[in-house]
């Protein structure tokens, strides 16, 4: 056995997610919060745009769902864990900095693709047939990804108040969430709008949802899967980058 | 017999406070090395960077033959960590915990699970194993951190203030646990305040103060150092003489208080055997008989007193 080997890596990397989702993610408060938070948003965006379909508006909830739940917690959970001292526990035993914050990952990965699941049978009681569905299950799987990695990203600043880590979350994840084509379809969103909604990997998640409800979309499908994929790369390579370099900073 | 522990010119600085100062020591295999110094001399930095927690500014520290700096993971494979705060996860039990850890030491289930039973057993925890840490007591958090840098059965542990604050019902069991490891073979790196730990466990003790190492050496040889001027209390049945108790080969001087003798020595030896002949010579039995070296605290305390506050 090489402890340093990648193998080893992702298998106490598989540890640590397990140990993230029975702490943290198994949390009435958590689940509740994942669901209740897109649910009415979309809501108040039902109310208000009565004349876009329910098709366009289920597309959007279920890009909200994933975005929201998949960054929900992780963000958190290095400021949370610094503060109990378990994070200078992970920091003594024999895994990477890099097999933490893919620990931390695969954990959101897994509660986002939960959750989203849910809103996606919702839609389907609401009455919308589903045309595409191996294009919306690898689609979660990669936003799911992608989003995660996002959380960690947002977790780089080394600080242990919690707090100051969500304010930066909140202040970086609704500006994304309007810019996205969610409640706005692409097609009628101005040049500076549409310039600002391909910068966020959500576009493109929501696209491939759209297109797997109604079988329309903006970008071609192997172009949401590709930024999207392509996205998942560059965000996890940096935030691990970025996390080697601010961890000692935390203990 | 090699070195467990090897520190080369270690540094680390926090901003324009140089925390440890080019420190360099080692402990030998199968040794139990105590680090003493007072509130803010470097222990817990130098600690850090000794388990991979923090990278040093310079320096290298050789564990288990490997640097810690260059091959993290490798090293902290070989070690355990018992640090001074709890950190167990207290919303898990202490059997999720222990099963976590087992898991990112690469144990394999059977095994750590196997092992997790023992070592919650000798240490008093297995009929609690399932019950959230945060139920749990301090002293029974500091045991199941025993346990948990106990688990993949490491051959160097690393340990800080273990006892702090504890019950000494799990005081004594956690010393006791570390007497039986070190007598198998583990070598034990103590970070402690408790003097009197130290001198009942430790082979070699290093101490430091302003983030420089100020002495490193046994217990005893330290006590001797510090003060080479011995003192001897010694009491008698009968009177003595004085003045010649005062001439007695090795004797610096004699005092009387109540009824002993107060003698100062250089060689507590030679005296010793004199005070024996000289009691001989006067028909007289020896009541009592005391050496009165120097404790470690007053070791720590003559090395440590030009900071501490």
């Amino acid at each position: 056995m090489n402890p340093a080997g990648i193998s080893e890596q992702v298998q106490r990397a598989w540890a640590i997610a397990k140990k993230d989702i029975r702490i943290y993610y198994f949390k009435a408060p958590v689940l509740i919060f994942g669901v209740f938070m897109p649910v009415f948003l979309f809501l108040a965006f039902l109310m208000g745009s009565r004349q876009l379909p329910l098709a366009f508006l289920v597309s959007g909830l279920v890009g909200m769902t994933l975005f929201f739940t998949a960054t929900a917690v992780s963000p958190a959970i290095f400021p949370w864990e610094g503060q109990a001292k378990t994070l200078e526990r992970l920091a003594s035993c024999p895994v990477t900095v890099e097999a933490i914050v893919l620990g931390d990952m695969i954990a959101s990965t897994l509660f986002g693709i939960a959750i989203t699941l849910i809103t996606v049978i919702i839609g389907l009681a609401l009455g919308l047939s589903l045309l595409h569905i191996t294009t919306l299950l690898a689609a979660i799987l990669f936003a799911a990804c992608c989003f995660s990695a996002i959380g960690m990203l947002l977790a780089v600043p080394p600080t242990n108040a919690p707090s100051n880590i969500m304010i930066l979350s909140s202040l970086v994840k609704f500006p994304l969430v309007f810019i996205s084509g969610i409640f706005v379809p692409l097609e009628q969103m101005p040049s500076w709008g549409l310039a600002l909604a391909v910068c966020s990997p959500l576009t493109y998640f929501t696209d491939l949802v759209r297109y797997s409800f109604t079988g329309v979309h903006y970008f071609p499908v192997i172009v949401d899967f590709v930024v999207l994929g392509v996205c998942t790369v560059i965000i996890s390579a940096g935030t691990m980058c970025l996390h080697q370099r601010t961890m000692p900073r935390r203990m | 017999m090699h070195n467990a522990i090897e520190v080369k010119d270690l540094t680390k600085a926090f901003g324009t406070t140089i925390a440890v100062d080019r420190i360099s020591f080692s402990v030998q295999v199968g040794e139990i090395f105590g680090f003493l110094g007072p509130n803010g001399a470097g222990k817990t930095t130098t600690t850090r960077m000794l388990t991979g927690v923090i990278p040093p500014d310079g320096g290298t520290a050789t564990i288990l033959s490997h640097d810690i700096g260059r091959e993290p993971v490798l090293v902290k494979q070989g070690f355990g960590v018992v640090p001074e705060t709890s950190n167990a996860y207290a919303d898990l039990t202490a059997w999720q915990n222990l099963m976590l850890m087992g898991e990112l030491y690469g144990l394999e289930h059977t095994r750590a699970a196997q092992r997790a039973s023992v070592l919650l057993a000798t240490l008093g925890l297995l009929e609690r194993k399932d019950q959230k840490v945060q139920a749990y007591s301090k002293g029974m958090k500091q045991r199941l951190i025993l346990a948990m840098a106990l688990l993949h059965k490491p051959p160097l542990l690393f340990l800080d203030e273990p006892t702090s604050g504890l019950d000494v019902q799990s005081a004594q069991m956690i010393l006791s646990l570390l007497g039986d490891l070190n007598r198998n073979g583990t070598t034990i790196f103590l970070t402690t305040h408790n003097m009197e730990e130290a001198n009942r466990l430790c082979h070699r003790v290093g101490i430091i103060r302003s983030g420089k190492i100020v002495a490193i050496d046994a217990p005893e040889k330290l006590k001797a150092a510090i003060d080479r001027v011995h003192r001897i209390e010694v009491s008698f049945d009968r009177e003595m003489p004085g003045e010649a108790l005062g001439r007695l080969p090795g004797v610096a001087s004699a005092h009387r208080t109540g009824d002993k003798w107060q003698i100062t020595a250089e060689n507590s030896d030679a005296v010793i055997r004199s005070l024996v002949k000289f009691s001989q010579e006067h028909s007289a039995t020896i009541v009592t008989l005391n050496t009165l070296a120097p404790s470690l605290d007053d070791v720590f305390l003559r090395l440590t007193q030009d900071v501490s506050p």
